[in-house]
């Protein structure tokens, strides 16, 4: 599909991608269903909170250092500002950056869902180009901000026009997309098609996009290693910086999910390559990756070169803990490439994947190619296995490890690890994505689990003095027992 | 023009689904958008029995925003009720399903009639923020779940205790804990329902207490009050959540008058509380008066509560001076003249002026304006490490939004309290020689 920068908007995930947020099947009907396109979604008639777009653009777009970010929304929906600034603030401080972006909300109160709120919106903008004369200001949308039918992209126009700055929409209304991941789609948007210039000259870079960059040392000691820069996208980037990125050699990512609108966007419209493989996790996601990079900036003999000294480093290593890993089964819920990709790392590590839960699913990316980590596992995995998209939701993951009772859980995203703990499974919450990246994580990974398996001290104690909240009713049904059909 | 949320001090009003979360075994059940409590579960402590990713939710979608979303609502009700374990459900509702119109009261109206035990509050984000969402939390508790024509008898020396706002400060558990423990020391047996082993069998004594003590300058007021006209129960508004020596011998004084105690009995238990308090302060005095960096004059920037309880403290305990105080969460205006009263009252006539701000870059440039004749003393939030740093002050992070800390059960309440909170201030100067 091709991606349309003229509009402000932008197809939402389910439209673009074919992404669903209730699925029950196996790893090999997904695989198939994806070739094919004909997944479809499955609705809940009971549902716990989740995430929405919105929260998820706030989280990553203020990780762009300098900029002014307006949430057009009641005071709530601007609650998480303060944590994020202190994260980005201390992300910033590890690399000796300073850290200036602001987050203001307009508190759209009782009236204004009558009136609107275009004149507080207007002010609001001008007030906070004055206070901090920040180098882009991104308008950020809300529920209330789209069922009123607010004209946000006209208020941004004419101030745009009055300020010598990039005002710049960001439409991400929380009731829009059952997925939040589309958060990142509208982030990617705005940032495509108002900040990215197109190529002035060639540069030797390539453009990675990832969220916290906690292994950047080691990162662009690797790129160093093949004679090219890498840029870490957004965290600590600045508008500036970000407006070269179409002179890249290459866009690469850390998760597909994350990156598919941004790599595809440059593709389409400057012509950078996106690396599709299998993700940088584990061992053949490492070398499957790196060897396309090297392909594709013609790097081949610098990247093998690479492999094979990490290979004698690392291998034998790896070896060793295997043995000790061997048979473990493992149940994983995260995000719709994470979750997949992840569980490839541990069948590498001789476990069993006994249940995957992904939070959505997309069943193509933005090239129309449906993902790569998914065919793979289908085509790699001793067994079938069943797997279901969650959507997050606490209570079907308890009710899944209760009945599969696996040795070891594995989530990213806060939200169900503690509550594993407390059903007694021993769990270890992924949020660093790198956390199996290359052969020195995927080590580092591997002793994680082993630690964790070992000494069970933390659940034994909790989980033996706490009650959980569910119903034995509830623990009697299938997981998926209260999805609807497929429409 | 209108109002610019600069530096984010409050959540909306279904950041009440804290307030329900603080209740054991009481459920909130969000008729509302997926990221709502997402959003609003921002601090610490939210991995308890029921919390954020447990709430039932909506999760509103373009299909409800268009064609209504009270039938997703009551097949939520309906599975909750099945699959989570709850002694009380209460149904809030978000912005997005009070624009589009949906009668969620009659949804839960229908729930009722078949003898569940659900009830309603309407907290649209857009009617108020948290502090206001408290309140109709608790008048949604007593209108729905104990105004049913049920006859209670006074059960003497029982007192319904409200004070801070739960899990939106930080300090919300250990300060009814310490008051708690301050009123059993006079003899008066504290009915909270916030907290471990609270929950509803202390509403349902909230009818029967002799009366209703609400320590905060505002809030919890109007709830108190509700209270004394459904059910007579009177009500002792005591503005200042005590801090110190000065201001707790005030408060247990206060209180054991009110509710008819034996005062020699109050003064005696006083006078053995000081005795231990200047045994520590006689100790560290050293500290406090022979160094060379300690502020002289001190600003808070919190809600009412703490600026005015640290305010007393620092003044007629430490003998401090006040800069101008802050209080961030929009103070209803009909509170504001007689809360700026309550800083008028202070030792040899100190009087320290407050202001009502909802915009944290005003405040901090009033900050850096000013002069704290030395090294301020400025006592905030995560919002006030900059201005901190810019200003060369002492940072304590007391209020949400509390990034860079860790606070479990602690509280500043008492006499205990105000010792810890002279040792969380003291290890942020002794980081500092001039």
């Amino acid at each position: 599909m091709t991606i349309d920068l003229n509009s402000t908007t932008f197809g939402k995930r389910e439209e673009r991608l074919g992404s669903v947020v209730g699925y029950v099947g196996t790893i090999k009907d997904l695989a198939s269903q994806s070739r094919c396109g004909s997944l479809k979604d499955r609705g809940r008639c009971f549902s716990q909170s989740s995430s929405c777009d919105a929260g998820c653009v706030l989280g990553y777009i203020s990780h762009i250092r300098d900029i002014a970010i307006i949430n057009h929304a009641p005071s709530g929906c601007t609650a998480g500002a303060s944590s994020v600034i202190t994260n980005q603030t201390q992300l910033a401080s590890k690399r000796g950056l300073s850290y200036n972006t602001v987050i203001l909300g307009t508190d759209m109160n009782e009236s204004d869902t009558i009136f609107g709120a275009a004149g507080t919106l207007r002010d609001t903008i001008l007030e906070t180009y004055n206070r901090y004369k920040p180098a882009a200001i991104f308008v950020t949308t809300s529920c209330v901000s789209g069922i009123i039918g607010e004209d946000v992209d006209s208020v941004i126009a004419e101030t745009g026009e009055e300020l010598p700055i990039p005002v710049v929409p960001i439409h991400c209304e929380g009731f829009k997309s059952k997925v939040w991941a589309t958060g990142f789609d509208a982030a990617d948007h705005a940032i495509l098609s108002r900040i990215v210039a197109p190529p002035r000259k060639k540069g030797n870079f390539i453009n990675f996009k990832n969220f916290n960059e906690s292994a950047r040392d080691d990162i662009v000691e690797m790129f160093r290693a093949i004679g090219v820069d890498v840029f870490m996208i957004y965290s600590n980037t600045t508008l500036e910086e970000l407006s070269h990125i179409s002179e890249a050699l290459a866009t690469i990512s850390i998760c597909g999910t994350l990156a598919s609108y941004l790599g595809n966007g440059l593709e389409q419209q400057h012509g950078v390559p996106y690396i599709k493989t299998i993700n940088p996790l584990g061992v053949a996601g490492f070398e499957t990756w790196f060897r396309d990079i090297g392909r594709v900036i013609g790097k081949e003999a610098e990247a093998e070169a690479y492999i094979e000294r990490e290979r004698a480093l690392y291998l034998p290593k790896l070896e060793e803990v295997k043995a000790k890993l061997k048979g473990l089964r493992v149940v994983l819920g995260m995000g719709s490439s994470f979750a997949f990709q992840v569980a490839r790392v541990i069948q590498e590590l001789g476990m069993e994947v006994a249940y995957i839960a992904s939070w959505h699913y997309d069943s193509r990316y933005d090239d129309g190619s449906p993902p790569p980590h998914v065919q793979y596992l289908a085509e790699h995995s001793p067994r079938d296995f069943n797997i279901s998209v969650a959507d997050q939701q606490n209570f079907e993951i308890l009710n899944i490890l209760n009945q599969y009772k696996p040795d070891l859980y594995l989530a990213r995203h806060p939200g169900t690890t503690v509550w594993a703990v407390k059903q007694g499974v021993p769990s270890i919450f992924m949020a660093d994505e790198y956390m199996s990246f290359g052969y020195k994580r995927t080590l580092s990974f591997a002793y994680t689990i082993l630690d964790r398996i070992t000494n069970r001290s933390f659940e034994k104690n909790l989980s033996s003095r706490i009650k959980l909240p569910y119903t034995d009713w509830w623990y009697r049904q299938e997981s998926a027992s209260l999805y609807q059909e497929a429409k | 023009m209108g109002r610019t949320l600069d530096q984010v001090r409050y959540k909306c009003a279904l950041g009440a689904m804290q307030t329900v979360q603080s209740i054991e075994r009481v459920l909130p059940i969000l008729h509302a958008g997926p990221g709502c409590s997402d959003k609003l579960s921002t601090g610490n402590g939210n991995s308890g029995h029921f919390a954020p990713r447990i709430f039932p939710c909506t999760n509103l979608s373009e299909k409800e925003i268009v064609f209504g979303g009270e039938e997703r609502l009551r097949e939520t009700i309906e599975n909750a009720l099945r699959v989570i374990d709850a002694d009380l459900y209460v149904v809030i509702t978000g912005c997005s399903s009070e624009i589009i119109g949906d009668d969620s009261a009659e949804v839960v109206n229908s729930f009722r009639l078949q003898g569940k035990p659900v009830i309603h509050a309407s907290t649209a984000g857009f009617k108020g923020n948290n502090y206001l969402g408290y309140e109709w939390i608790l008048q949604a508790l007593f209108e729905q779940f104990l105004d049913d024509g049920r006859e209670y008898e006074t059960e003497k020396g029982l007192v319904n205790v409200f004070a801070s706002l739960p899990l939106h400060d930080p300090f919300w558990y250990g300060n009814l804990d310490a008051l708690e423990n301050l009123l059993a020391d006079i003899g008066l047996e504290a009915n909270i329902i916030f907290g471990y082993g609270k929950g509803l069998k202390n509403i349902e004594r909230i009818p029967r207490a002799e009366f209703s003590l609400v320590v905060n300058p505002w809030l919890g007021l109007e709830s108190a009050q509700l209270l004394e006209q459904k059910f007579g129960v009177p009500c002792l508004h005591y503005p200042n959540l005590p801090v110190g020596a000065f201001e707790t011998s005030k408060f247990l004084m206060e209180v054991s008058e009110f509710a008819k105690l034996d005062v020699e009995k109050t003064k005696k238990l006083i006078a053995d509380k000081e005795s231990k308090y200047y045994y520590y302060i006689e100790r560290f005095a050293d500290i406090f008066l022979e160094n060379r960096i300690m502020s002289k004059r001190f600003t808070v920037v919190s809600d009412a509560q703490y600026a005015l309880a640290l305010t007393r403290f620092l003044v007629n305990d430490m003998g401090l001076f006040p800069q101008k105080q802050y209080a961030m969460e929009d103070v209803p205006a009909r509170h504001q003249s007689t809360i700026r009263e309550y800083f008028k009252d202070m030792n040899y006539g100190i009087e320290a002026e407050i202001s009502f701000e909802t915009d944290g870059h005003t405040v901090h440039d009033e900050i850096e304006k000013a002069d704290y004749m030395g090294y301020p003393l400025l006592i905030g939030s995560a919002w006030e490490k900059k201005v901190a740093v810019e200003t060369a002050a002492h940072f304590l992070s007391i209020s949400w939004p509390l990034n860079e800390r860790l606070v479990i059960n602690s509280s500043y309440v008492g006499y205990e309290g105000a010792l810890k909170f002279l040792e969380d201030i003291y290890s942020v100067v002794l980081t500092r020689y001039t």
